[in-house]
């Protein structure tokens, strides 16, 4: 039971990244892809319909940790106190500039929009993967089932870290290449004229920094976290992770050079779905780890809610993610073709 | 002011009342949407269309703040409450993530096409759209609704060492009887605020003189959903949850009515400021036995005052809560008064040209949000000093490694944030109020 609420909160919150890990990319890449008032809502055109979707894999993910792992939730909430407000502000501003923006025809209000749309697509991947970080480093959980974390302290991996230290911060920017990428496919695949041309060009580049900073945290998280690496070869799960991400990078560079821009944009869904899910093998069971003794540390075990409820909620469970699929496939299908800038006074 | 518990209250209080202002309005429009739409499939008349058009459009603007107000409220449960989290985690976190599954993937699915998609759309599947959008909110209101009844009315759970809360029986728990009678209560008030809503845009637009067809449908629609639904509002939902507030929280129902003596044919009290250090109310004007009448059905009934509970099992704000429930019950009836005194007109065909009835109808939209905040506010400073009702205190919930420093510097946060939403908000709302029915397209 353990291992199975461990792995769906973990695909929930792999969908996640995934799904809006794309509307993050094209983002931070609105300002530099889209020029004009017409490119900037051919982009907004292609997230708009699927931003508030995406996001809900999020609440789905912490909802099913809610239920599931009560501590995790409790200790990671409050412990990450800080950053969690300033994770919702910029999912604030970001929400109302992708919905608001193009209600009025006035350059400034347009502007303000997009340029809030870009800064808080840039900070959210920073600081959730910095969060990753935080979960693989380990916080100083101690005997009370809790931790306090100052936002930073001296950026050392240290006895007392911070949430942002060189090894998070490092582990935010790869997220924030990541997904530039993945959103640099997204938009080179759903977008036609320049704003496609512009991700096109962008996206080999940004896949080239990926490879780089994939290299860099894979050294880092070595000397930070060593344990994590010596799971590896307990899990097979993880051995089949990374063949699934190694085959996602495959797939995103033939298909770059074939000029297949789905096909690269699925292997960079495939890419993101399999490090996660390395990274979850890798650290199974341990869903918060503790820098101050093992013991303290919260596993899927020890933090596992009551056994009724949870086969309760297994029953619809699976329902509610089959409709889920459903909607999906629907929306893929109504949506499918390439993005029109939608006429004015209507569409995002 | 020091005291973590405090801002956390302050915090969680201020930001869940500023988010369902919201959600009060979409839930309520959702469905008068979707009886526009039915019309306008039934009749085959546009103009049903053309309406329902319109009030997509405020949906949308208002869904937008729903959401992003929304999100902050399901991370307060972790960040700020942790260790009621933690305790109660295995049986609320059932409804909170249901919801995700079930409602909000309908909604955020389907809202693209409800506000965008009608031209892509046929003529049904625009309904489809917005019977989606409507299932979707009402859904996601049962299950909000399930998991603070859960806190009203705990049932369904079993208690492990430690405290804890497990769930014992999943269909006890998501049906639990508080939750029909808040449920039903809860859905009524936002179909009248937004009868309310659609009331007002119709007064405006008759007493401007702008778009006569629009003017006089949305005066209509308004007026008689906002009679029916404002009179079942009072009865026989109010009535039910009022009886169940008598039997299971007995000494939340005496601080509401400012009750502090025990006794048959108990008085209800219309006016009057609780004077909680004397025990008294101060110049009270009086209805007597009506309260033992309307507590539990016979004049003669005992009805308990605060005087016969403990002191520490008394509501942490008498004064709260007594406002609180005198505001709901007044301003409710006044909403039935207008909407009573608006179909009268509408029936007798004067209520166009009645410039006194549309002034009212077009300045009372806000005392429908104001009830319903007064009536949450009943419910819940009803249920302190309980998190979960007789079981868990308040103060035993908060995070314990969150300090004031940071409650504080995120209450502020949250203050600012919201303050320019809400100009934004009406800012654009307002444009569309002025702008019309026409499609937005049309103007340069």
């Amino acid at each position: 039971m353990a291992m199975l609420w461990f792995w769906l909160v973990s695909v929930l919150v792999a969908i996640y990244v995934v799904m809006d890990g794309f509307d993050f990319g094209a983002g931070i890449l609105h300002l530099f892809v889209a020029r004009t008032d017409q490119e900037r809502r051919e982009v907004l055109g292609a997230v708009g319909p699927l931003w508030d979707g995406n996001e809900v894999w999020l609440l789905a993910g912490g909802g099913s940790m809610f239920l599931a792992f009560p501590k995790v939730l409790a200790a990671g909430f409050s412990g990450f106190y800080l950053a969690l407000f300033l994770v919702l502000w910029f999912l604030i501003l970001r929400a109302i500039a992708i919905e608001f923006r193009s209600h009025v025809q006035d350059v400034l209000w347009r502007q303000l929009w997009d340029t809030g749309f870009t800064v808080a697509s840039f900070v959210l991947p920073v600081l959730l993967g910095a969060a990753l970080g935080n979960v693989l480093r380990g916080v100083p959980l101690d005997g009370s089932g809790y931790f306090e974390l100052a936002l930073w302290t001296n950026f050392r991996v240290s006895a007392l870290p911070g949430i942002l230290d060189w090894y998070t911060v490092l582990i935010g920017v790869f997220a924030l290449v990541t997904v530039a990428a993945h959103g640099s496919l997204f938009l080179a695949w759903r977008t036609g004229g320049s704003v496609h041309d512009r991700a096109a060009a962008l996206a080999p580049r940004l896949w080239g920094g990926v490879v780089v900073m994939w290299l860099l945290a894979t050294v880092a998280s070595f000397k930070v976290t060593p344990a994590l690496f010596g799971a590896l070869p307990h899990a097979p799960l993880a051995w089949l992770a990374v063949v699934i991400f190694l085959a996602g990078l495959l797939l995103v560079f033939s298909g770059l050079k074939a000029g297949r821009h789905l096909m690269a944009f699925l292997g960079s869904g495939a890419f993101i779905l399999g490090i996660l899910a390395a990274t979850a093998a890798c650290v199974y069971p341990v869903m918060l780890k503790s820098t101050l003794d093992p013991a303290f540390s919260l596993t899927a075990q020890n933090a596992l809610a009551g056994t009724v409820g949870l086969h309760a909620a297994l029953g619809w469970w699976f329902i509610a993610f089959l409709l889920v699929l459903g909607y999906y496939t629907f929306l893929f299908r109504f949506h499918r073709g390439k993005v029109k800038a939608a006429a004015d006074g209507e569409g995002y | 002011m020091g005291d973590p518990l405090f801002w956390h209250r302050l915090q969680f209080g201020f930001t869940v009342t500023y988010h369902y202002l919201f959600p009060q309005l979409t839930m309520g429009l959702a469905f008068i949407i979707v009886v526009l739409k039915a019309m306008g499939l039934k009749t085959g008349d546009t103009k049903y269309d053309e309406a329902a058009r319109f009030w997509i459009r405020i949906f949308g603007i208002s869904f937008a703040v729903g959401v992003v107000t929304g999100i902050p409220m399901e991370f307060q449960f972790g960040t700020n409450w942790a260790e009621f989290s933690r305790l109660a985690g295995g049986v609320i976190g059932q409804s909170l993530a249901m919801e995700g599954m079930f409602a909000f993937f309908l909604e955020s699915s389907f809202l693209a096409l409800l506000v965008w998609g009608e031209k892509k759309l046929s003529r049904k599947g625009h309904f489809g759209a917005a019977l989606a959008l409507w299932i979707g909110s009402w859904l996601s209101g049962y299950f909000i609704i399930v998991t603070n009844a859960f806190m009203q009315h705990p049932v369904g759970y079993t208690m492990a060492p430690g405290g804890v809360f497990q769930m014992a029986s999943f269909w006890t728990f998501l049906l639990n009887p508080w939750a029909f009678a808040q449920y039903a209560h809860n859905m009524l008030a936002t179909v009248v605020t937004g009868s309310f809503v659609v009331a007002a845009v119709g007064a405006f637009w008759t007493l401007k003189g702008l778009h006569p067809e629009q003017a006089r449908l949305n005066l209509r629609t308004g007026v008689i959903l906002g009679f029916i639904f404002s009179a079942l509002l009072a009865f026989p939902t109010g009535d039910i949850s009022g009886k169940m507030v008598a039997k299971y929280q007995p000494v939340s129902l005496a601080a509401m009515e400012g009750r502090f003596e025990s006794g048959p044919y108990a008085d209800l009290v219309m006016i009057g400021q609780p004077n909680v250090a004397q025990a008294r109310i101060d110049n009270p004007i009086r209805v007597p036995a009506i309260l033992s009448f309307l507590a539990y059905g016979h004049f003669s009934a005992d009805v308990k005052g605060l005087k016969a509970f403990p002191r520490d099992q008394w509501p942490t704000s008498i004064e709260m809560l007594y406002y609180a429930y005198h505001i709901m019950v007044g301003l409710g009836t006044v909403l039935i008064a207008i909407m009573a005194l608006g179909s009268l007109l509408l029936w007798k065909q004067r209520l166009d040209h009645t410039r006194a009835m549309l002034w009212v109808l077009m300045l009372a939209f806000p005392f429908p949000f104001i009830a319903t905040t007064a009536g949450w506010a009943v419910a819940e400073f009803g249920r302190q000093p309980w998190l979960v009702y007789g079981l868990l205190r308040t103060a035993q919930g908060a995070s314990p490694t969150v300090h004031s420093g940071s409650t504080i510097f995120t209450s502020l946060g949250f203050a600012g944030i919201y303050v320019v939403l809400g100009f934004l908000f009406l800012y654009l709302v307002a444009r569309e109020v002025a702008h019309g029915p026409a499609p937005t397209g049309a103007k340069a």
